[in-house]
């Protein structure tokens, strides 16, 4: 697939911005500050609903503006379809298809797909686990978009829990039958999304293993092998061969689990089993890749992951729009290059660079400037 | 700000749900400038509404008298029980003209983000009404969001023991909405299509 066409209203820096674009390779340069990233950033959010910069969406208005407008042109298979999402701060977005209002914004995720490619991705590999664990949820989310919903219950379910262990942990006195009832409910209702999310991310992690593996070794061939791992909250429980266990297998696992954490958590007051506590673990050779490889490395670890995104997208049918957001300035020449080769081949690849110097020979193409908030197109 | 009373109605009106400080704006100076006859007969609606319309002291629907008028109605079948959130979704599932049963309504749904526990729904009166036997099928007709789900399955777990049929309003209801959104086919449909619920 690729994107036709890109129009903005009051998104980041640019008040409207209309941008017609190709398949095949596009450079966006310009100065810092200038609005480059603002560009493929609407694009992004356009396919995820979320930046890949911020939490929030607040920072994605135009400072003044009540709400801003990003409207992409689609094309997959020759078909085309207009995507237009209507950003309201605090409150939820509006979305229309083909003009057409769409009744939740979620029902639309998936109609463009990317793998985005930025500086913070270092986070995946040196950040929190709650990085990792949104890697894996939103990869999830653009294979089979009913994960959104997935996510979000779990998210809600977890919520009302934590809240009630919470004002059960603030009385000093055990928890009442009613407590324990209603503790009951949450936890079969925990233990069935949750075992639904764990057992998607399981089998996600053993199609995303081998292609890591791959894409690492691309890289940085001199460094060791790259390999995954999922360490779950349900630790020996989990049964032998994970990624083929379905949720009514694990549900009630992750029940057993909750039973024996109870008199902890009720102490404690916080949810202590589930998904939430779980952690992609990135190994390079016998180490883990956090805390332990090179600034370098740890970059190529990154990239390998994203890179590997994009072929299980590919595998399952259209290319995804592929957005490499300011990484080759990171890069020594030998991994500008072979990063190059690896993504020459995608229906679409949008770069952002300071200097046009920074892009690698191998990926020429369509290029704009930007600069002063204004996009032109030079060839 | 306004002047007093200005303000004062503005600030009422802002109490009001779904009625945001813009809307109770516009809903104030509309009043200002509206017919006095209007006016009187808004005022009178409401002081009505409050004297006069009380909780039927059986299912907790709204009523005009100490019992609602469909826990009188004798055609009702008092065998079979709907247990809902709200009063309005007695009025949506009335509409559908599919149930000939009677009432319960929970006063809300478990949630503790909101500090709702189930001692504060009216369900030690739902288990009085269970006592006696008459009852032998109980609808959970709450909400098809995690809230009502939570509420259906806790009350399907503590009627357990008394070997009633139970069964949950099925497929068709948006995930995610209110019972009282849902348009009358498809709340119809789902009442035909109810399933057992097993815990
Ligand atoms: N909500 C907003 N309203 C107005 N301007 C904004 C908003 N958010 C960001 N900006 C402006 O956008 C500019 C940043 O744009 P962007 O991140 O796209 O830069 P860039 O061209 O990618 O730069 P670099 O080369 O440094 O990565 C900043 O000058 C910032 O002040
Ligand atoms: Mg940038
Ligand atoms: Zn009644």
């Amino acid at each position: 697939m690729h994107v036709a066409h890109l129009s903005l209203q009051d998104f980041r820096s640019y008040a409207t911005a209309e941008i017609a674009l190709a398949p095949g390779v596009t450079v966006f340069v310009g100065p810092n500050g200038q609005g480059k990233t603002n560009l493929v950033e609407a694009i992004g959010y356009v396919a995820a609903h979320a930046s890949h910069r911020v939490a929030t969406d607040a920072p994605l208005i135009r400072q003044g503006a009540p709400r801003a407008i990003v409207r992409a042109g689609v094309v997959r298979e020759d078909r085309r379809a207009l995507i237009e999402l209507e950003i309201n701060p605090g409150k939820s977005n509006r979305a229309r298809l083909n003009r057409s209002p769409v009744p939740r914004p979620r029902e639309i995720l998936g109609m463009l797909r990317t793998v985005l490619f930025a500086p913070e991705d270092l986070a995946l590999v040196k950040g929190d686990p709650g990085e990792r664990r949104r890697f894996l949820d939103e990869l999830l989310t653009a294979r089979a978009p009913r994960f959104a919903g997935v996510r979000a219950d779990y998210d809600r379910v977890l919520k009302q829990r934590n809240a009630l262990l919470k004002s059960a942990a603030a009385h000093r006195r055990a928890p009442g039958p009613e407590v324990l009832a209603t503790l009951d409910v949450w936890d079969s209702h925990l233990a069935r999304t949750g075992a639904e999310l764990l057992a998607a991310r399981l089998g996600l992690v053993a199609d995303l293993g081998p292609l890591v593996a791959k894409a690492y070794s691309a890289l940085a061939p001199s460094s060791g092998a790259a390999s995954l791992g999922y360490r779950s909250s349900l630790g020996e429980r989990l049964p032998a061969g994970p990624e083929r266990a379905g949720r009514d297998e694990l549900a009630p696992l992750m029940e057993e689990a909750l039973r024996e954490a109870r008199k902890q958590e009720l102490e404690r007051g916080v949810s202590l089993v589930g998904p939430h506590r779980d952690e992609l673990v990135l190994q390079l050779g016998e180490m883990p890749a956090r805390g332990y490889a090179s600034h370098g490395e740890s970059w190529s670890f990154a990239l390998a992951l994203r890179l590997a995104a994009f072929e299980l997208l590919r595998a399952d049918g259209d290319d995804p729009v592929l957005i490499l957001d300011d990484v080759f300035a990171e890069l020594d020449t030998g991994r500008r290059r072979r990063l190059a080769e690896l993504v020459a081949p995608a229906e679409q690849v949008l770069i952002t660079a300071a200097v046009p110097e920074d892009v690698p020979a191998e990926l020429s193409g369509a290029s704009f400037t930007v600069e002063d908030g204004e996009v032109k197109r030079e060839r | 700000m306004y002047e007093g009373v200005v303000q004062n109605l503005i600030d009422e009106l802002g109490r009001l749900p779904g009625v945001g400080p813009k809307s109770a704006q516009r809903i104030a100076f509309h009043l200002l400038a509206a017919d006095p006859a209007d006016v009187e007969r808004l005022t009178k609606a409401l002081r009505e509404v409050k004297d006069k319309v009380r909780f039927c002291r059986t299912c907790g629907n709204v009523a005009e008298e100490d019992e609602c008028r469909i826990c009188r109605d004798p055609r009702r079948d008092p065998a079979v029980i709907c247990v809902v959130e709200e009063s309005k979704d007695v009025v949506a599932i009335e509409k559908t003209r599919e149930f000939r049963g009677r009432y319960h309504v929970l006063g809300g749904a478990i949630s503790p983000i909101e500090g709702v526990g189930p001692e504060d729904l009216r369900i030690r009166e739902l288990m009085q009404r269970l006592a006696d036997g008459t009852v032998t099928e109980l609808i959970l007709a709450t909400d098809p969001n995690l809230e009502g789900e939570a509420t259906a399955t806790y009350l399907a777990r503590l009627v357990k023991p008394m070997h009633l049929k139970v069964t949950r309003l099925a497929s068709g209801l948006p995930v995610g909405g209110d019972l009282e959104y849902a348009d009358e086919v498809t709340l119809g449909r789902a009442f035909e299509g109810r399933r057992l619920l097993d815990v």
